[in-house]
């Protein structure tokens, strides 16, 4: 049976058939409960892990990210129990990062469901990690998850221990070299805006998403309906990120699709 | 009804397992071949790359038990891919249930702010669609995708996505079917197809 399908009259209506914009809650974690720090320091609680995560898949999250900022040896086997606990009530795809340092991490963490995972600092020590992962699991699960500020002197520069040691490496020039090695997505969190509720890093999101072959993440500074649309619009990126707008309900998730759809960017 | 997950050098195994169990479908995890043969429907699932994924099938000789299957099989996303005749990921030959053959993505010259990244990752709309797989399901639902390499039309195609070039989403040849998009990571309308395939 040979099926011919009209390839010459594909509708071309507005926001059909193509790729859609990524919303993603980020879920900090620590000691297995949701945090989330404001400019990388004070530390509120705000919630179970497992039920803000059914929650947001539920209300149309895109995808999820799990990061651990307690990420010590002791609590390891605490996240362990935590991502397969979420594998098992979420039906959207999530990461989990934090302190994930070795093939073998990877390895537990994709054992127990995750999706992807993120690695920040030991990549960026030890850059054949990335090559490493890659070949192991493939570059669709490994993002690279970058924490960037910009300096006086106009450039942007790689941050690394959650933000508190800065490189002498430009995020552009570690951003290309990380993809060359294998990773197969850039979450880029900007830590002049993050927790400003100011809007996101334009320039340095744009910067990536136009030059790198494979998706950008934006993070850090989302607080209105209008940062997403210049984010999407404006720096390009494939996916934004946030966290406590959407745990302390400032923002909906639905409420934020619908009104991104009204401003004819695709959304799911 | 015993349904099998195909164990090989694949990624997404857990996800396929509990989204079935989220759906409160019990499900065996096995490369056992009498296993696999008595089955009365098999899952072969599939994050990974194509040439090493063969040799491990080749190896323990499960290509020729996935290819004598006669129970409905459900090939998700590389188990899709590795269904067809040849691949051109690493110059790979599959296991020919479908005729079809499957490409690399390739990226159009770049816009300004059109970068189109490649693989694909996220969620796209599949439409055209037409098979008990996909009984319910709307058209233009959108479904999880992550891939570089795709199936374009062919005579198996039961359902198109649109990434840089329309193409197969989805195929089907009697009691083979395949997925391109991950249905186990699709919230609601994945878990609609997967219960399709479950009461095929």
């Amino acid at each position: 049976m040979k099926k011919e399908l009209p390839c010459n009259n594909w509708p071309t209506g507005k926001n059909n058939y193509m790729l859609t914009k990524r919303i993603i809650p980020c879920l900090d974690i620590r000691d297995g409960r949701t945090v989330k720090g404001v400019n990388f320091t004070s530390i509120r609680d705000a919630g179970d892990p497992v039920e803000l995560a059914e929650l947001y898949a539920r209300e149309g999250a895109d995808e999820l990210v799990f990061l651990d900022i307690t990420a010590t040896i002791e609590k390891r086997k605490t996240l362990h129990q935590l991502v397969n606990r979420i594998a098992h009530h979420i039906n959207i795809p999530f990461t989990v990062g934090g302190g994930i340092s070795s093939v073998e991490d990877v390895q537990i963490l994709l054992q127990n469901g995750a999706d992807k995972v993120s690695v920040n600092s030991a990549a960026f020590k030890n850059p054949e990690l990335i090559d490493q992962l890659a070949k192991s699991f493939g570059s669709q699960c490994i993002v690279l998850a970058i924490d960037t500020q910009l300096e006086a002197d106009g450039e942007w520069y790689v941050y690394l221990n959650g933000g508190r040691v800065k490189s002498q490496m430009r995020c552009i020039d570690w951003a290309r070299q990380a993809v060359n090695a294998g990773a197969g997505e850039i979450l880029l969190t900007s830590m002049n805006n993050d927790g400003t509720k100011k809007g996101f890093a334009l320039d340095i999101t744009r910067l990536l998403a136009d030059e790198l072959p494979v998706p950008v993440i934006a993070s850090g500074g989302g607080g209105t309906v209008a940062h997403f649309v210049e984010v999407f619009t404006e720096a390009h990126a494939d996916a934004a990120l946030a966290a406590s707008i959407f745990h302390f309900k400032e923002l909906t998730i639905p409420e934020l699709k619908q009104q991104l759809r009204l401003q004819g960017i695709a959304i799911r | 009804m015993e349904l099998v997950i195909i164990q090989y050098n694949a990624g997404n195994i857990q996800s396929v397992l509990y989204a079935l169990e989220r759906m409160g479908q019990s499900a065996v995890v096995t490369d056992n071949p009498d296993r696999i043969r008595n089955a009365d429907k098999v899952i072969f699932p599939g994050v990974g790359e194509a040439s090493s994924a063969m040799q491990y099938l080749r190896e323990r000789k499960l290509d020729s038990v996935i290819t004598s299957l006669q129970q409905p099989v459900l090939g998700i996303c590389l188990g899709m891919q590795l269904l067809c005749s040849y691949s051109e990921e690493n110059d790979t030959t599959c296991l020919g249930i479908f005729s079809e053959r499957v490409v690399k993505m390739q990226a159009p010259a770049a816009k300004a702010g059109q970068q189109i990244k490649i693989p694909q990752i996220g969620w796209n709309n599949i439409t055209q669609l037409d098979s008990p797989l996909m009984e319910g399901i709307a058209e233009n639902s959108y479904c999880y995708f992550v891939h570089g390499y795709y199936v374009p039309f062919g005579a198996h195609t039961i359902a198109t996505a649109d990434y840089i070039q329309p193409y197969s989403a989805a195929l089907h040849k009697n009691n083979f079917y395949g997925t391109q998009f991950h249905p186990e990571k699709s919230a609601e309308t994945g878990a609609r197809i997967l219960q399709n395939f479950i009461n095929l």
